[in-house]
């Protein structure tokens, strides 16, 4: 088997084990809850025996680690049960939210490693100058702030002082495009609807940035001080003295060994982002499954924080593990190691 | 210690976070005495002068019942701060002493206490204090508590981590050799090497845990209103964007001032350890 291998199913294992941990968590969390769900759920209205029936339909009567027992039972046949809210099961309302969350993270991680790694790989190559300074300076500024201060001042500057983008909302409601993927950047290049395309395009720039601010100024300010140090091993002043050019002596021997480290934070990042999106799909009224949890959370509706909890931890493992595999790929003591 | 400061004082972007955190630490304890309208922290309503753009004696405006929003920011910071100190007095501690424990006594204790810390790691931080919050009255201690409980864990990888190394430095096994006691070797040898990092780590921290704690209130499952808090503070004044402008960015700004100053100082801090190992 190959390191790579070994090494993807090391992690799958130990994900496994801490996804139950998470499961059991916030299940309890879930279940401290004061009040009593089904009450809630039905309304002050509804009648006792009303009340008990719905009790007894979600094993609430039962003790908590049988009533675990049923929700990991039913979690194995993709049931999240039903929504106290919205009455429909839990898998299809997180099915139906999360493709926008997840379009606009995709996009923020994008922006994320196309701007923070060159800014700080051009830190770095001129550090201690004043283009370093002022990377610095501006980079820590972007880690400086909640994702919800940037989305006003940039919804502010750039929506409404300077009418550039959209206010709100994903894309204009005269373009109907037909749902294939929830992914509407996907899509309306599916539907061949070039208009349609660009409105979700400008729809999806001042949020996904407003996301990303933070997550570039990190990227970049990691980069930067990985490959100071790198900066300063031998090899590096054995490849002046040779005279090789000082771009490839920045791109190859510099940036790369210096990606290793900035990896694993940058996964830690991309996965802090599922929780900040929940901020500014709020100031730009994003149809996401921030929403929906955060009304969940305010409804106490149980069923649907547990499944959209566990949905954003599931996503956050499966992140990790893919930045431990092409971290695995760059780093070549690992690729080529016999044992991972 | 003099050289410490000498290099602290020296560095324009050290002085200027020094200078933020000043502000910010200043205003909070003596808001009895700057703040124009001291009453306003609380549920005031002066309809006369409700909304009103930036203009004396209101030099950041009114909010939408009339109390001055300089006076509200000043009043937020110094919950901010006490939210941000009683956070971290509890979750150090209990942080460092998991790491400790993992990373000396390694073996099973290590493996269930460190998968303990990737479950709470593996739920996004904010996400986290959301559901308990969401379980919980939102008051301010439930914030602490919420904020607490996602925090400890970055202190158990950081002190894991060292405690790891330092285990195997010649000191360790010095005192192992003499006898001491597993207790003393944890917290007498190896937690003394531990401290510069953890120090540095939580003035960065004091920054973010006022940055979650605002963005928890901004979602409304913070501080509750009439208290001032710099989250909710935006949060009301998103809705008349982009006419009453001053409601969120003068408290929008507020966060900004005070994380990025005692991000400024935590950079320095850590700049200045690394330079003396």
């Amino acid at each position: 088997m190959s390191p790579v291998l070994r090494l993807l199913a090391k992690r799958l294992v130990t994900s496994m084990i801490v996804l139950i941990g998470v499961s059991m968590l916030i299940f309890s969390i879930a279940r401290v809850i004061p009040g009593d769900p089904a009450r809630i759920a039905l309304g002050p209205n509804a009648t006792a025996e009303q009340v008990e029936n719905l009790r007894e339909r979600l094993h609430l009567n039962e003790p908590l680690p049988v009533q675990y027992g049923h929700f990991v039972a039913d979690l194995a046949r993709g049931d999240l049960g039903i929504s106290l809210y919205t009455n429909r099961p839990v898998t299809r309302d997180i099915a139906q939210f999360l493709p926008a969350t997840l379009e606009l993270i995709f996009v923020a991680g994008l922006m994320m490693i196309v701007i923070g790694l060159p800014l700080g790989a051009l830190s770095a190559r001129y550090r201690h100058t004043w283009a370093d300074n002022t990377i610095r300076m501006v980079s820590l500024l972007g880690v400086s702030a909640p994702a919800f201060v940037w989305a006003v001042i940039l919804m502010l500057l750039f929506a409404y002082f300077l009418p550039i983008f959209p206010i709100a909302g994903r894309i204009a409601n005269m373009h109907v495009v037909p749902s294939i993927t929830g992914f509407l950047l996907v899509d309306t290049l599916v539907a061949g609807n070039l208009r349609a395309f660009g409105s979700a395009v400008s729809h999806i720039v001042l949020p996904a940035f407003a996301l990303a601010l933070s997550g570039i100024g990190q990227a970049a300010r990691l980069t930067r001080s990985n490959m100071v140090e790198t900066y300063d091993r031998p090899y590096i002043e054995m490849a002046q003295a040779y005279g090789f050019p000082e771009r490839r002596i920045a791109r190859r021997y510099a940036f790369r060994p210096s990606m290793i480290p900035s990896m694993t934070i940058i996964g830690l990042d991309f996965a802090a982002m599922l929780g900040n999106a929940f901020l500014v799909e709020a100031v730009f009224a994003w149809p996401g499954l921030s929403r929906y949890g955060v009304a969940a959370i305010l409804r106490k509706d149980l069923n649907a924080i547990v499944g959209t909890v566990l949905c954003i931890s599931a996503l956050f493992l499966i992140v990790n593990i893919i930045v431990d595999l092409i971290t695995a790929y760059i780093n070549p003591r690992i690729r080529h190691s016999q044992r991972a | 210690m003099q050289r410490t400061l000498y290099i602290l004082l020296r560095n324009p972007m050290s002085m200027l976070g020094l200078l933020l955190v000043f502000i910010v630490v200043f205003s909070a304890i003596f808001a009895d005495f700057i703040a124009p309208f001291p009453a306003h922290r609380g549920a005031v309503v002066d309809f006369a002068n409700f909304n009103r753009a930036p203009e004396w004696p209101y030099i950041f405006g009114t909010d939408l019942v009339g109390r001055d929003i300089f006076t509200r920011i000043i009043y937020a910071f110094r919950i901010s701060l006490m939210l941000g100190a009683v956070v971290l007095v509890i979750a150090v501690p209990i942080g460092v002493t998991i790491g400790l424990l993992a990373g000396y006594l390694g073996g099973w204790t290590e493996y269930v206490l460190m998968r303990l810390t990737d479950v709470f790691l593996s739920i996004p931080p904010l996400v986290l204090a959301m559901s308990i919050m969401g379980v919980l009255q939102p008051t301010l201690t439930n914030g602490m508590l919420a904020v607490t409980a996602m925090w400890w864990p970055w202190y158990t990888r950081l002190v894991y981590n060292i405690t790891r190394s330092e285990k195997e430095e010649g000191y360790v096994l010095a005192a192992e050799v003499i006898g001491a006691s597993r207790l003393h070797v944890m917290f007498r040898e190896i937690l003394p090497n531990c401290v510069p990092s953890i120090l540095t780590k939580m003035t960065l921290d004091l920054g973010f845990v006022i940055l979650i704690a605002s963005s928890l209130s901004f979602l409304g499952l913070g501080v509750q209103p009439p208290t001032p808090d710099l989250g909710s503070m935006v949060a009301e004044g998103a809705t008349y964007l982009p006419d009453s402008w001053w409601l969120t960015v003068f408290p929008g700004l507020a966060i900004l001032v005070a994380v990025f100053g005692f991000n400024l100082v935590g950079d320095a801090l850590r700049e200045l350890l690394g330079a003396d190992q």
